[in-house]
């Protein structure tokens, strides 16, 4: 078992002709937040999907603790919270969170679906269908779904995107005590403010490759532009 | 050096396709029952064999490219169904103009006809959903996964369909003479043209082959150009 | 903090329990997708008799080839669905992000389906007979194997299709393209066993020959999806 969480080299993209990622490499040791900061169309999607297994990257190598993601160890250790919620629209609350619990082979999936519930707020409206939730109560929802099973690596697109305040800080929360927990993040983000307190590191991607990494400096804390207009093009 | 296999190759068949013509058309005598018209079966019968054949490259071929994930694999499925099917429609055709002449209908549900037709569909689908995916790798995996189910069902519906007209008997194609064998003579000049067609395919899904490779390489060089 | 249970065949049993029960637990909170295959197959019923006012004796002739190609069109609708239900919300991403055996979901999926399928068919039997004037139950049994066998051949091929098209912008269409050829054999055989059935002879002899030839082909496809959903997962 390698000792690096998430581990990419050389990592390209094609769609057709067009390269969405290109040479990218990145290591994220164990414990560590990695903010993905870029603008739209950069390929923050696309690396987050690769690093989870949803596409596979025309070259290079991607490796979540020494196994290739769609390994079932590393499915099992993946949460992944991307644009689309991943939630089904004609079933409960607790009937989503239950139906995930069993699927990730949980001891008690009700026990840990309730729990969830609790932790992200929605505890009363657990018997409601999620058709009927609001754009926040729905993407409370994907977290609880995300971090259910416990995983190692949390891998978040635009995870504040939706949120009210409340539910950001219930959000924030649950990602700062994963951290405690010694769990990895990888996070792309437009809200700089909430991504640049949590983050340990920083990497800024621009036109499919990386511009800049490295840990997150009090400059960048201070002002969140700093990093586009150090580092990025004009 | 595959340039020269496949002239080589083109001359054998170009050869061997005269003589053959030359043979069948005014060698053989006419048939018994039939007339002229039987000599159809030498490229209605081996254009059937051949066309098996290249399915069951094509089906081997997918089951190997799924094993393996090279692509040289889904480049010869892709090839061997598309001349495949060309020989198909040829069995279809023939079928039917020898129908045409001997019955007067275009089209019978003969047991064979019919299987034919159904194999025909079975593969022109699978042309259809490799023209629906662009993305080359999920293509080459779904139209491989589709070349295996086509080819199983393959035998299944030959054998349906043949005890299926055991229970509703209908009309026949065939060549007979006299007695219901096959003269010496025209079985051996179906031999000769099953060998010509199929040299004729070899050669046809080698060029095809060619193609795929020179796309690919264009492809990657487009790729690479993008990148820089 | 929850422990993962232990992995087994028990686990197996389990997975494709889990998914069995959401796809019949969403499409049952909704219908839609049964109520669009049973008005279908009504209709279609209906066209035909406009289209042939077949007499009794017609009736019996057909009735087998009618009743299948009522299944066959409206049994699509619903595998069309199948893997329709997951895009949104991106939940397709979900399933396959879970640490569960690709097999499992495909098993799943396929119950699932050939449950509502079966509904579909058992729903439109007696209206079959109403509208047509038949006594089809005089086989009852006998019928319902057919069925069933017929209809998991059906649901097999038809899931691993819906999976391969699900994607497709053309998937409505690209879907009975598949999925009608590969299963003449099967509806074949259906329509042979299923009109003499339904005439109230007994199973045997050469309609026995048929039902051989429905077992054999689900042997096999079922054996052929499952292998090559597994293949497909690894790359």
């Amino acid at each position: 078992m390698s000792d690096v969480a998430v581990d990419c080299s050389g990592v390209w993209k094609f769609y057709g002709d067009f390269p969405a990622l290109r040479d990218i490499s990145l290591k994220v040791p164990p414990g560590r937040c990695l903010a993905l900061i870029g603008r739209n169309g950069a390929g923050k999607t696309t690396l987050l999907r690769i690093l989870a297994g949803f596409s596979k990257a025309t070259r290079g190598r991607v490796s979540i603790f020494g196994n290739q993601p769609r390994e079932t160890d590393a499915r099992r250790r993946i949460g992944f919270l991307g644009h689309g919620i991943s939630i089904y629209d004609e079933l409960s609350a607790l009937e989503n969170l239950t139906l995930f619990a069993r699927m990730y082979g949980l001891a008690e999936p009700k026990k840990a679906a309730l729990e969830w519930l609790e932790l992200t707020g929605l505890t009363r409206v657990r018997d409601g269908l999620v058709r009927e939730f609001s754009r926040g109560m729905r993407q409370r929802l994907a977290v609880a779904r995300a971090f259910l099973h416990n995983p190692s690596v949390l891998l978040l697109d635009e995870p504040f995107t939706a949120l009210d305040d409340r539910a950001i800080g219930v959000l924030q929360a649950l990602l700062q005590a994963a951290l405690r927990e010694g769990r990895t993040i990888v996070m792309s983000t437009h809200q700089l403010r909430e991504a640049l307190e949590l983050a340990t590191d920083v990497a800024l991607v621009e036109r499919g490759g990386v511009a800049y990494q490295g840990p997150r400096t009090p400059e960048m804390l201070a002002d969140p532009g700093w990093l586009y207009a150090r580092y990025g093009e004009s | 050096m595959r340039e020269k296999i496949i002239y080589i190759l083109a001359a054998a068949a170009a050869v061997l396709l005269v003589r053959n013509l030359y043979v069948i058309l005014l060698g053989l005598p006419d048939e018994a029952q039939q007339g002229p018209i039987y000599r159809i079966m030498f490229f209605h019968i081996p254009s059937a064999i051949t066309c098996f054949i290249g399915f069951f490259a094509a089906g081997i071929s997918s089951a190997i490219y799924l094993a393996t994930k090279n692509p040289r694999y889904d480049a010869i499925d892709v090839a061997s169904t598309e001349v495949s099917l060309a020989f198909a429609t040829v069995v279809l055709a023939t079928g039917s103009i020898w129908a045409r002449i001997i019955w007067g209908i275009w089209w019978t549900w003969d047991a064979r006809l019919t299987s034919m037709l159904v194999c025909w569909l079975l593969y022109a689908s699978y042309l259809m959903l490799r023209r629906a995916i662009d993305e080359p790798t999920q293509r080459a995996k779904f139209s491989a996964v589709l070349s295996i189910f086509a080819f199983s069902d393959v035998i299944i519906v030959w054998k349906s369909i043949e005890w299926w007209r055991t229970q509703h008997p209908g009309p026949v194609l065939s060549i007979r003479t006299g007695g219901g064998r096959m003269d010496p003579a025209m079985e051996a000049a179906i031999y000769w043209n099953l060998l010509a067609l199929i040299l004729f395919g070899l050669v046809l899904v080698l060029v095809r082959l060619r193609q795929e490779e020179t796309r690919r390489e264009i492809d990657g060089m487009r790729q690479m150009a993008h990148a820089i | 903090m929850q422990q993962t249970k232990q992995r087994g065949a028990m686990s197996w049993v389990g997975n494709v329990a889990v998914i069995f029960g959401k796809d019949l637990r969403a499409e049952l909170r909704t219908k839609e997708a049964l109520h669009a295959s049973l008005s279908f197959a009504l209709v279609i019923l209906l066209l035909f008799s406009f289209a042939f006012d077949p007499s009794a004796e017609q009736t019996h002739d057909i009735a087998g080839g009618l009743l299948w190609i009522v299944y066959a069109f409206a049994g699509t609708l619903i595998l069309n669905r199948s893997f329709v239900r997951e895009l949104p919300n991106d939940c397709l991403d979900g399933l396959i992000a879970a640490p569960i055996p690709a097999w499992t979901l495909f098993l799943g999926k396929s119950l699932a389906n050939f449950v509502l399928v079966l509904a579909v068919e058992l729903i439109s039997l007696p209206i079959f007979g109403i509208f047509y004037n038949v006594r089809w139950a005089q086989q009852g049994w006998a019928l319902l194997l057919v069925l069933a066998l017929t209809t998991w051949g059906l649901t097999v091929v038809g899931t691993m299709f819906s999976a391969l098209t699900v994607n497709l912008r053309i998937r409505e269409l690209m879907l009975p393209i598949l999925i009608y050829p590969i299963m003449i054999p099967a509806l074949l055989g259906a329509m042979e066993v299923t009109g003499p059935l339904i005439a109230g002879k007994p199973l045997e002899g050469d309609l026995l020959t048929w039902v051989r030839l429905l077992v054999g082909f689900d042997i096999i496809f079922t054996s052929l999806s499952v292998a090559l959903v597994s293949t497909k997962q690894k790359g």
